[in-house]
């Protein structure tokens, strides 16, 4: 089994901040149709929430408001899976509520002895 | 020294058993890298072992086996480093390699060649990646082979065929056939990469060359082997047809110079008549459920049923590229339904239907509009056009024996 995060990019206007009832009940939806293969996951605050925290500059760090790129699409959330391979991770991420968005479904790198 | 005989029967098992070969055996490996390491040692063994002992009966199994023993050793010495690597995912649970090595003695080695084809060109993959991958692991084709293919450097191919399978072991791109759910969409990009294939090796879009022969050869052989592994799709048949009979005119493309001959003006007894009947046979068995692929197999049929260039059945083929047109719309399917027009109805309903698709973003630098404008607009002894037109395609098209040919139309307007 690998595990893969399914990052879920949306355009914020139309998702609503706080989202919309209706897209809270997709994702309830998606988690009970989808519990044992979920690892964990969540939606994001707003990406003007965001800050940027970047190495370099004269204080070291460059501390910036706002998300790493300003783009009309933008994380809302995330789910941590398990999966057999990608086949069936590509099935899960064609389910997981995303609008007219899309998810962008990354495989997890086994760092031996690190966190969760 | 091998004799002759055998270096032959070595090339012949190259060519043919290739796939099965390699893909037998990344069933045992798990790792694309090592089977293709093991496979390609247990050629270069073969040359002596057939010399020595005569060509055995099933040359692929015989390959299959010294190709997993290979992997046995290799696994055996370095079992401590490869517990780290990711493998890749099947579907079978036979992880004990040494046991599938045993098994490899069976003579009946199921076909995994279908897996092969389709963790090449899993749609997760760019389809540079899927189209080089085909060439080399299915094909087997040196990344030199393949680089020359596409005419880019062996680093840069290189750079993309190993890119292309780390994601398959990292992103776990499994070596499987797809669920039937979910095969008729997985053949069908399958069949994509292959008529890329066929239509990158048929009319090179750089380059000197009109026709890279080896490319066709390859598709037209990888359509046959799905033939085998999946006669269920009617598309699998549609494709073969589809490119044995534009096969079949290879010979009178070009004339002795190396002028391109348009269709119009080729020798039709030049045409390769064994190939054009094998491709009306698999027509008519592939319009039973009619794709995009035996659709335009179907408009070949015609073109190849009719004596000459004037007495073709330009209706027919309209109403073919209108059914095309509701199944697969595309510019270009319009673009060749409005040069059909004009032959059905004359110019002026060609150049109703072409210059509605001047604007068009998708057909702009595709120089067939250009040059199919400027054929019915000297038809109709707008000269001036004509010639603004063709200058127009001749800019913009890359391959020089086409720019030849449209020099040649330009300059003879007068």
């Amino acid at each position: 089994m690998t595990q893969y995060l399914m990052l879920i990019y949306q355009d914020e206007s139309l998702v609503g901040d706080p989202p919309s009832p209706e897209v809270g009940m997709e994702h309830m939806a998606f988690i009970a149709a989808n519990g044992p293969a979920l690892r964990g996951g969540n939606g994001l605050e707003s990406a003007a929430t965001a800050t940027t925290v970047r190495a370099g500059g004269p204080a070291d760090f460059m501390i910036t408001d706002g998300p790493f790129a300003e783009t009309k699409e933008q994380i809302v959330g995330y789910y941590l899976v398990e999966a057999a391979d990608l086949d069936a991770a590509i099935a899960l991420a064609k389910q997981v509520p995303m609008g007219d968005g899309c998810v962008e479904v990354r495989p997890i790198r086994v760092v031996p002895g690190a966190v969760g | 020294m091998p004799s002759a005989d055998v270096v032959a029967a070595v090339a012949d098992a190259h060519r043919r058993e290739w796939a099965f070969v390699l893909a037998a055996t990344v069933r045992v490996t798990r790792d694309l890298d090592l089977a293709e390491e093991c496979v390609q040692d247990a050629y270069a063994a073969a040359l002596t072992a057939w010399t020595q002992q005569g060509v055995p009966a099933r040359p692929g199994g015989w390959l299959v086996t010294a190709a997993r023993n290979r992997a046995l050793d290799a696994s055996r010495r370095a079992a401590t480093v490869r517990r780290y690597l990711p493998l890749l995912v099947s579907d079978d649970h036979a992880d004990d390699i040494a046991e599938q090595a045993v098994a490899a003695a069976d003579p009946h080695i199921p076909d995994d060649r279908l897996r092969l084809i389709c963790t090449c060109c899993h749609p997760a993959l760019a389809i540079e990646a899927q189209v080089a991958l085909t060439l080399r692991l299915v094909c087997g084709l040196s990344t030199s082979e393949v680089a020359q293919a596409f005419l880019v450097s062996e680093s840069t191919m290189a750079a993309r065929i190993t890119r292309a399978k780390k994601k398959i072991a990292a992103a776990r791109i499994p070596f499987r056939v797809p669920a039937p759910a979910d095969l008729a969409e997985r053949i069908g990009a399958v069949l994509a990469v292959v008529h890329l294939l066929y239509t990158t090796g048929h009319s090179a879009p750089y380059g000197g060359e009109l026709v890279r022969g080896e490319l066709t050869e390859r598709a037209v052989d990888l359509v046959r082997m799905l033939r085998v592994l999946v006669p269920e799709h009617a598309e699998v048949s549609g494709l073969l047809a589809l490119m044995l009979l534009t096969e079949s005119r290879r010979m009178a493309r070009q004339d002795e110079n190396g002028t391109m001959v348009p269709l119009e003006h080729q020798d039709r007894t030049r045409w390769d008549r064994e190939l054009i009947d094998e491709g009306l046979a698999l027509v008519r068995d592939a319009m039973r459920r009619p794709g995009k692929y035996a659709l335009q197999a179907a408009i070949a049929a015609l073109h190849a049923e009719a004596p000459d260039y004037a007495t073709t059945d330009w209706r027919q083929i309209v109403g073919l590229y209108d059914e095309l047109a509701r199944l697969w719309p595309s510019p270009v399917v319009s673009l060749n339904r409005g040069v059909a027009l004009g032959y059905a109805e004359g110019p002026e309903s060609a150049l109703a239907a072409l210059d509605q698709l001047i604007a068009l973003p998708q057909l702009a630098g595709y120089e067939y509009l250009p040059a199919a404008r400027a054929h019915f607009l000297a038809e109709l002894g707008r000269t001036g056009d004509a010639r603004a037109a063709y200058d127009e395609a001749i800019l913009l098209t890359g391959n020089d024996v086409e720019r030849a040919f449209l020099v040649a139309k330009r300059d003879a307007l007068g």
